[in-house]
Formats: structure tokens, sequence, C-alpha cells
């Protein structure tokens, strides 16, 4: 199961912070922090792990990959394999490259919300439910679709017949 | 903002964005950010703003409360969102609620109801939203209340909405098992979907579900190993293909299934051996998550029923991660060697070097897991040096957490494998020394039994010797200043016992250490407390032995301080000791017998001591015991008293809800008897229609055996795409496997690639080792009876290794030729088939993002030419380290001619590590100058273009 995934600045200010565990706000932004420590002080040209249990406890491993101004973090349990999931943050931004057209940190940081979106479509509940960039963007477009319609605030129809009571 | 479709917020927003990045201290950022919390304040209550503005302060919200500060006023409008009719609002609602909120807040009971409502919408955008909101908000207690709308949706026409119910009855059966326990078979029902997405989905369920109890699902064994088969046969719709690997996700997630259910079943693991064979095969080790399935093969081979060529492929693939150059691969490799070791532990001897190397690595997390596998593989022959080894980098180690690890590793190994006591000894020494306030105390209390047990032989000799080294030591150690306390109690304790047991040391030399000890430490109560114990042992032996006892005048004044001490445990113990130095000899050798640590002491459980005391008071009528399982015997003879004690809970606060009657049914109980008793009744989908044809294939029912619900996989087999195997890619697979295990590729790249590392290709072992290398090697790998041969054994063992590995692979590309031939016989088209009508064995080259993609993929060592076609030449870029070098700041200065410049000569500055050659990245990001300019020019137009601090935000990640 993945416990957290957070985008993290070279600076230290955290850019996304999703927990699948309910923690409190300072404890997160203890996290956040503890996590910043490790990463800068790491050496260039090592691998992309690191030993997690002295921050999140036991039975938790941290994958990250450095992309020009920000960390990318994924914090997850031994159900999980390393190398597949620093392959879930390349799905990640890779999805994010689609989305904005070579995306930088600014496209993160004001796409608040569009990030979110995408990120419950890749993980769900600690789980990872979707790994084709191009079926989240399709999802994605679909709900862009309807902000960027003119008459954007679209009604839901009222009735909930549909197809369940068919 | 172009490209960013209806997202952007108002320039209020990217102004606070823009000032919090411009803020130069903490204080400074909170400043600004609590001058926005009081903007939103007031705002957000006002009971007219539109929509739009709402959705926008609430995400707003949600940012400052990321920054880390409360934004809990705020909360209770997220929740209004939810209400709203508008999907835009409801969603931004959703999200901020599932940011705000866990799942115990006061304000999740006024969203239940509007989920339930949402789980029943026409718009599968809306059930999706409601359905995260469902996994992260819905507790035990509420669980109930959303059940049946969840139970619904796992049968949405939608895959995306099949998918997301999956996961939220995942939540609730690791949120309350007992909750969904008679749901479980959805699980195994929706792993016949017809959309691969969502089958894989429910591999997370099943995987847990199977962690938890394996015999309950042996039945699908068959099932996973064919899903698993028409995976890496390409039958899945090519969507799902990740860098040329068909659905590595789903792959890795049912190798970790079959792993689990082939652990220790001879009959399962058989089934499994085909289908990982293949994979082993087939795998590419270019790419990164090619790695990723290799090693998750190699997992399940060293848990599932041994099988020799299996192991075989098992080593190769490690041998091929620790020969990489990649930081990821060596650490995969050891983790993985650390697992095949349990299964053949002759295999670690081939890496030696390799994994000597790892364990001088820079890299800390390397360096850790090779001390994981030194754990491991530890044996009495190499003990020695690899405590060593550990102790040393305890001592060069900052972080508590891992050093307590180490430590208490360290001794576990000490005990379990100690060459000798005097080494024993020392380490413990070390161990305690360095790391004694961190162990736990459970540790010195092991140490104390060690010592006093001695090492279980009944060799007195040995014990007594163990004991008088330890004395020794402990002597000469209490000079040194300031150790643990952990460390001291121990000491103490020793002394005490051991003191004077060797007759070296007279008892008024002990005492007066141990109330050195005593003075030196006055403000640690426990070592005093220890200190005090030890005297009076060392006192209660003398008087026993019968020789005069003189207390030092400084253990006098030490004892009189101590009978004045606050603490009741001192003074009670300061007061023992004065009443036991006043009693004679035979009294305190009962009180006190020396070295009897180890007896056991004998406890009277009955107190039959009391029986007289007993049998007076009952003469003079008190009421005899009577033994609790009579007592409530009687309850239940008098009624009335029974009776009064129903009502009385009947009348209390009943904090069960009025949830759905449900039965109690044990997971164990076979499926079709579940299905039956299902409650929540499941409508049969409605387009399982299509899949009816192939389930009614005779030969599906005749293997299927036990029940009859059990999952017709066999019909299911033929849903995905069409048999069309293509050779091009297994021979593909086998080149780039010849050009690994090859010793020349190795060679060329190093070549070609002035600063890769050193490889450990044999070649090279023989000119680079050191002597202290090879030494270490020795002692680690090869026994201390080998010790004469030490500077043989680093040059033999590669060499048969490399033989091996030759071997192996001659018999590997024959094996490819004869599944090539197979994979020619082509089957008749399936009626099911909805994947593509031909599936292309080479990845279209014309399209613009895959180019991006062999991009992104990170070039290891051994990076093929195959990948990238002509550009593959410069793709072996010969500056590892340049790639990581930072792109100049400042490349989006004010300066415009700046940026041109900066552009229009990209530095490599791929963050993907992988290599990109400048060429490459010139004619795949040729939009990134337009893109990034049009970006730029925006974000000036909004005013908020950011001066000198933070210029890197707009640095493009890809580079």
């Amino acid at each position: 199961m993945i416990k957290a995934v957070m985008v993290i600045n070279t600076q230290g200010k955290p850019r996304l912070a999703k927990f699948f565990e309910y923690l409190p706000l300072e404890k997160q932004q203890e996290l956040i922090r503890n996590v910043f420590g490790v990463l800068c002080s790491r050496p260039e040209n090592v691998s992309n792990f690191v030993e997690a249990e002295s921050i999140f406890g036991p039975d938790s491993r941290l994958v990250y990959k450095h992309f020009a101004t920000l960390y990318v973090i994924f914090v997850f349990d031994s159900s999980e394999n390393e190398l597949a999931m620093l392959d879930l943050i390349q799905v990640l931004v890779e999805t994010l490259d689609r989305c904005f057209k070579n995306v930088c940190e600014l496209d993160i940081v004001f796409n608040y919300s569009k990030i979110h979106t995408i990120l419950d479509d890749i993980i769900c509940g600690g789980q990872v439910l979707e790994t084709r960039s191009t079926e989240i963007m399709r999802a994605v477009e679909e709900i862009s679709k309807l902000e960027a319609a003119p008459n954007a605030i679209t009604l839901i129809p009222k009735s909930s017949s549909g197809w369940l009571s068919r | 903002m172009g490209s960013q479709g209806g997202f952007y917020q108002s320039k209020e927003f990217l102004d606070l964005v823009k000032s919090i990045g411009e803020a130069r201290s903490k204080a400074e950022e909170d400043r600004i950010v609590l001058g926005e919390i009081d903007t939103l304040k007031r705002r957000i209550s006002d009971p007219d703003i539109p929509k739009r503005k709402m959705k926008e302060y609430i995400i707003r919200l949600v940012y400052v409360e990321m920054l880390g500060h409360d934004a809990s006023f705020g909360y209770i409008h997220a929740v209004k969102m939810t209400h709203d009719d508008s999907l835009l609002v409801k969603r931004t609602g959703y999200l901020a609620v599932t940011l705000f909120l866990n799942e115990d807040h006061d304000l999740i009971i006024l969203i239940v109801n509007t989920i339930q409502k949402d789980l029943k919408s026409d718009n599968y955008l809306v059930a999706c939203a409601a359905l995260n909101a469902v996994c992260k908000l819905i507790n035990e207690e509420t669980i109930p209340a959303v059940l049946p709308q969840v139970v619904e949706l796992l049968a949405h026409p939608k895959e995306a909405v099949r998918k997301k119910a999956t996961m939220a009855l995942h939540r609730f059966y690791q949120k309350s098992p007992s909750s969904v326990s008679h749901l479980v078979s959805n699980f195994r029902k929706r792993l016949c979907d017809n959309d691969p997405g969502v089958m894989g989905a429910t591999l997370c369920p099943l995987f847990e579900l199977i962690t938890i109890d394996v015999n309950s699902y042996k039945d699908l064994v068959m099932s996973f190993v064919s899903i698993l088969k028409q995976v890496t046969e390409r039958r899945l719709p090519k969507a799902y293909d990740y860098h040329q690997m068909p659905a590595p996700f789903i792959q890795i997630k049912l190798l970790k299934i079959l792993a689990l259910l082939g652990s220790g079943d001879k009959q399962a693991s058989e089934n499994m051996y085909t289908v990982v064979g293949d994979i082993f095969r087939k795998c590419d080790s270019s790419s990164n998550i090619g790695n990723a399935v290799l090693y998750e093969c190699i997992c399940c081979v060293s848990s599932i029923y041994p099988n020799p060529k299996l192991l075989e492929s098992a080593a190769d693939a490690i041998s091929r991660f620790l020969k990489s150059d990649s930081h990821n691969l060596k650490y995969m490799g050891i983790d993985a060697l650390g697992r095949l070791i349990k299964i053949s532990p002759e295999i670690a001897e081939q890496h030696q070097l390799a994994v000597i190397d790892c364990l001088e690595d820079p890299d800390d997390t390397l360096k850790r897991k090779t001390f994981e596998l030194l754990y491991k593989m530890t044996k009495s022959t190499n003990v020695e040096v690899i405590v060593d080894r550990m102790i040393d980098y305890m001592i060069s180690i900052n972080d508590n957490h891992y050093k307590t690890e180490i430590a208490s590793r360290c001794v576990e190994l000490a005990e379990q494998f100690a060459p000798s006591n005097q080494w024993f000894i020392q380490t413990m020494n070390k161990v305690f020394a360095h790391a004694g306030d961190l162990v736990n105390t459970k540790v010195a209390h092991n140490l104390m039994r060690l010592i006093a047990e001695g090492f279980g032989e009944d060799d007195d000799t040995a014990d007594s010797q163990l004991r008088s080294s330890a004395v020794e030591s402990y002597l000469h150690i209490l000079g040194e200043p300031k150790l643990p306390s952990v460390f001291l109690q121990v000491i103490c304790w020793v002394l005490g016992e051991y003191g004077t047991a060797d007759g070296r040391y007279s008892a008024s030399y002990i005492t007066g250490k141990l109330c050195d000890v005593a003075e030196a430490y006055s403000d640690d109560e426990t070592v005093k407390a220890y200190a005090v114990t030890a005297l009076m042992k060392i006192y209660a032996i003398e008087i026993a032995a019968g020789r005069k006892v003189d207390m030092l005048p400084e253990c006098q004044s030490l004892m009189e301080e101590f009978l004045a001490s606050h603490s009741t445990d001192l003074q009670q113990r300061a007061y023992e000791l004065q009443a036991v130095i006043g009693l004679d000899a035979h009294a305190v050798e009962s009180i006190m017998p020396s070295d009897a640590s180890c007896e056991d002491i004998e406890v009277d459980k009955a107190l039959s001591f009391l029986n007289g005391y007993i049998e007076d008071s009952i003469e003079k009528g008190a009421q005899p015991y009577i033994p609790e399982s009579e007592r409530s015997g009687m309850l239940n003879i008098s009624n009335f008293r029974n009776q009064d004690h129903h009502e009385a809970s009947s009348h209390g606060l009943r904090f069960e809800a009025y949830e759905l009657p449900k039965q109690t049914l044990q997971s164990r109980i076979p499926p079709a008897s579940l299905a039956s008793t299902e409650l929540v009744p499941v409508s049969e989908p409605m387009y399982v229609r299509e899949s009816y044809q192939t389930t009614i294939v005779p030969s599906a029912s005749s293997d299927a055996g036990s029940t009859e619900l059990k999952l017709r996989l066999d019909g299911v087999q033929k849903k995905w795409g069409r048999q069309t195997h293509s050779p091009a890619t297994s021979t593909s697979s086998s080149t780039s496997q010849k050009t690994v295990n090859g010793i020349t590729q190795v060679d060329g790249s190093n070549t070609s690639n002035s600063r890769t590392r050193e490889t450990y290709d044999s070649r090279k072992q023989h000119v680079e080792i050191t002597p202290e290398k090879q030494k270490l090697a020795a002692s680690l790998f090869g026994g201390s009876s080998k010790s004469e041969k030490k500077p043989a054994t680093g040059h033999k063992i590669p060499k048969p290794s490399s033989h091996v590995v030759e071997k192996s692979h001659a018999r590997k590309s024959s094996m490819e030729i004869a599944s090539e031939k197979k994979a020619s016989f082509q089957q008749p088209p399936d009626l099911l088939d909805f994947g593509e009508p031909t599936v292309k064995s080479a990845a279209p080259s014309v399209d613009p993002f895959k180019e991006l993609e062999g991009l992104l993929e990170p070039t290891t060592q051994f990076a093929s030419a195959e990948n990238h076609g002509s550009t593959a030449a410069a793709t072996k870029s010969p500056d590892m380290m340049g790639l990581y070098t930072e792109t100049p700041a400042g490349i989006y200065d004010k300066d415009d001619s700046d940026i041109l410049s900066g552009l229009s000569n990209p530095p490599v500055t791929n963050m993907f590590g992988g290599t990109t050659s400048t060429q490459v990245a010139q004619s795949s990001k040729g939009p990134n100058l337009k893109d990034a300019l049009e970006k730029d020019a925006l974000v000036r137009q909004m005013g908020v273009t950011p001066s000198s601090p933070n210029p890197n935000l707009f640095k493009d990640l890809f580079g």
C-alpha cells in the first residue's frame, strides 16, 4: 500500500502532499521536513531509495526522483516493488507532462486541483489503480472539457434514475 | 493559460504563490499565509459569493493547509460544496474534504448522505468523485450506510467506476473485515472482469486477502497463472504496454500473489514454473520496469517450492543487477541475493566482491541493505569480520534509529556465533560504549543472563573464564569517562555477582570501584541502585565465606547518603544492605546464595503455608472461599438476580448502530454457499453476456473441480486479444541478453563510456582488486579454513561464475529459438477479440510521445542499441555525472536573450537519470522553447513574473 505522495521543491517547500492514511497536520509537516532533510543531504548519483523507517515507522520504504527543481516522493510499504514505484513516479510525471506540455514547477503550483485529479486516478485508497497515462489523460480531459465549456457550471441531472432503475 | 484548460486561478492566487515563493524566511512566509487566512475568513463567510469564486477560495484553503497552517474554519464550506448540484463545485468540495477531514471527524456525518446520493448518480464522474471520498472518509460505523451502493457500482458499465468501487470495497475490508466479510467473493468475480484494468485493480485486494489466508485461495492458482501467461504473451490491448513491456504493473502484482500461493506448496509451484521461466527469458532488462519485473520474478522464485532451473535464471538476473552501474539495480540485487541465499547459500560466493563494493559505496541506502544481507549470511566463520564492520559503521552514523537497529543486530550475532569469550565480551563492550543509551534494556538483560548462564555447554571452566574476562574488561572500562547508563548497570551487576569469584580481585578493591561508580554517576538512580545491590552481594559473599567485613569509609558515607535519599528504592536497598551486614554467615547464605542468579526461585502457588491461618478463621465463623466458576453458577440459580442483571443491560445505551442484518460467516466457507447467502444482491452485470459464450467451453468445467462457482478462467483466457506472439520482440530480448551477459559488450561500453564506474567484469577483477578487498572477501565468504589461500580465492571464484553464465546463456538462446518456433505457430483468432486486429511488434516510431518515452527511459550500463534505433549512438552520452548538474539558474531570467541562449544550447539536465544527447533533446523538445516562453509571457501578463529568488519555478521538469 502507498502511504503518501509528496512533491517538494529543492528549497524544501511542499508543492503537493497527499497522505493516504490520516495524519494530523503537524505530523504531516514534520514528515515533509524530515523527508526533505534526508533528501537534500543525499549525494548525487546514488540510488533513488531511502531507508524510511526512522521517519515513517516500521515497514515503510521511500522512493524519490529528482526532476529539475522538484523531488517527487512516494512512501509505501513492503507490499510494493521499489523499482515499480520508481516507474509510477515516471507515470505521474509523464502524465503531467502530457497534460501541461513541458510541465514545470509552476504548473504544479497553479493547477493544484488538477494534479489531485490526476493523482486520484492513479492511486485510490493507497492502491495503484491506473498506470496508463493515456487513460488518465482521457479522464482528466473529460473534466477539463466540462470546465472549459461556456456554461461551465454544468448542472448534474437531478434524477437518480438512470441505469440503476433499468 | 492555454494548455491548462479551465483550471486556472485568479490573479490573487498567483500573487499569493509568488509572494510565498519569494519569502526569504519562514517567518515572512507565515506572515503572508496568515494574511491570506484572514482574507479567506472574511470572504468565505459572505453568503452570496459566486460559485466559481468559492471554488477558488477552497483551493486556496487547501493550499494554505498544505503549507502547514490550520484552515479548519473553512472545512464546513468544503462540506457545503459537496452538496452542490454543479459537478465542478462538487468535485472541488470532495477534493477538499478528502484532504481536510479524517474518517472520525465530526463533519463526516454531514457528508455521508450526499455520498449516498452521489453514488447513485447518473453521471459517472460524480460517482467517481464520491468513491474517492468513500475511500478516505468512511469509517467502520458509516460503512453500512454506503455499502449497498458501492456493491451496486461493482457492476457499473464504466470500468473507471468498477475499479474505484473495487478499491472502496477493499478499503472497507481493511478498516473492518467483519463488515464486508460476506462480500469478499466479489473480488473473485471481478477477477473475471472484461476490462483488464479492473482485473488489475482487483489484484490489490486479492493480494491482501491471500496474505491473510493463503489456503482459501489455492483454487485460484491456475487462474492467476493463466492470466499472467496471457499478459506476458501480449494478449492485453496495446494500451497496457508500458515502455514496451506488456502490462508490467499487473505482472508484478501477479508474481507477488503467486509467490504467496506457491510458498511451501510443491503442487501449486509446479504450475508456475513455466510462466515464471518465460518471464525470465522475455524480460527486457534494459528498462527500469523490466528490471522491476525481473526482481519480482526472483522474489517469486525464492518464495515458491525451489526449482533448479529457475534458481539458475534468478542467479543470473542477480548477477546482472549486481554488475550494473545503477545504484538502484545494485540495491535490488543485494535485496534479491538476500532472498535467494536462504535457498541456495552458495550463490553468495560468486558475488562476494560486488557485495564488498556495495559495502563501501557512498550511498547509505545501499550500504544498509548490504549490512542486512551480511546479517542474513553470518556464520561462525565470518562473524568477526561482519560484526566488526557493523560496529564501525554504527560508530560512524548519527541516525539514532538505525544505530539502535544495527546495535541490536550486532548483539544478536555476537550471542549466536561468538567464536570466543574474549571476543564476545569485547564486542559487547564496543556496542554498549557507542550505542549504550540506544539499545533496548532487554539487550542488557540478555547480556547479564548470558554471562550468568554461560554459553549453554556444561563446561564450568569456560563459563568462569567468560566471567573473569568480563570482570577484567569492565574494571578496565570503568576508567573511561561518561559511560552509558545501561552499560553501567551491566557492569555493576557483573561486578557484584562475579567481581571476587576468581579471587584475583579483593573485595575491598571491587567495592571501592563500585563506590566510585555510584559517586561519579550520582544523578542516575538506576545505576546507583545497581551499585548498592552489587555492594550487598560482595559483602554477602564475604560474610558467607567467613571473612570479616570492613566497610570502606567512602562506602559508609555513601550508605549514609542513601539511607536519607529521596528515592524510596535507594533507601530500601541501603537499609537492606545494612541489615545483611549485621547477620551471621548462615543467614546470609540462605538470603544471598552466591552465583545463584540462574536458579529458579520456588514459589508456593497454593499458598499452603497459610492453611493454618485459614482454618483458624473458618473456625471463627468466616465464609469459606468459593472459586469463581462456581460463583457464576450460583448466580444462574438465583433467578431474580439474573433478571435484574439482564434488565440493566437492556436499559443501557446501545452503541451499535441498527445495521443491516448480517450473517457471521467464516471466510473459510466455500464460495458457493457464500453466494447463496449474500445479503446484498448483486445483479449480474449486463456486459457479462459476452463472456458467457466462452465460459461454456466444455473443457472449462471438466478440470474445474470442487465448487461450482469456481472461476472459469479457462474461458476468460481467450478474451484478450488474439494470439499473435511477436517473434520480433523475443529475438530482440535475446540479443539484449546476449549483450548483457557477454563480457565483450561490457568492455565495449567501458571504452566508449570513459566515466562509468568500474564494473565487476571478471577480467577486471584480476587487475584491480586490492589485496585488502580480497582478504575481506575471503574472510566474509571463504571461511576461516581457507585463510591461507586468501589471495587465491579472489581470483578463483569469478572464473567458474563466468563460465556458468556463458553456459546458461547458451542454453537460454537455444530455448529462445524453441519459443520462437512455438510462437510462429499461430492460433486461430478468438471469438472475443477486442484487442487491436494486429499487434505490432515494434513500437511505431512516428508517435512523438513514444520518442519522448524512449528518451525518458533510463539508459543503464547495458542499454542496448535496439531501443532507440539510430539515436542510440548518441544516447550513450559518456558523461553520467554531467547529467545531474543543474541547469544554470536564471535561464528564465528577465533578460530575454538569456533565455534564448540558454535554450538553444540546452545543458544536459535530464532529470530522469537517463542519458540524452543534446541533439535528441533539441529535436524532441522542439516546442519547449515556445511553450516556455508562452507560459512566461502569460505569467507576465498576469503580473507575476517571479524575480530572482525563484526563477527555477519555470524550469521544465524534463530538462
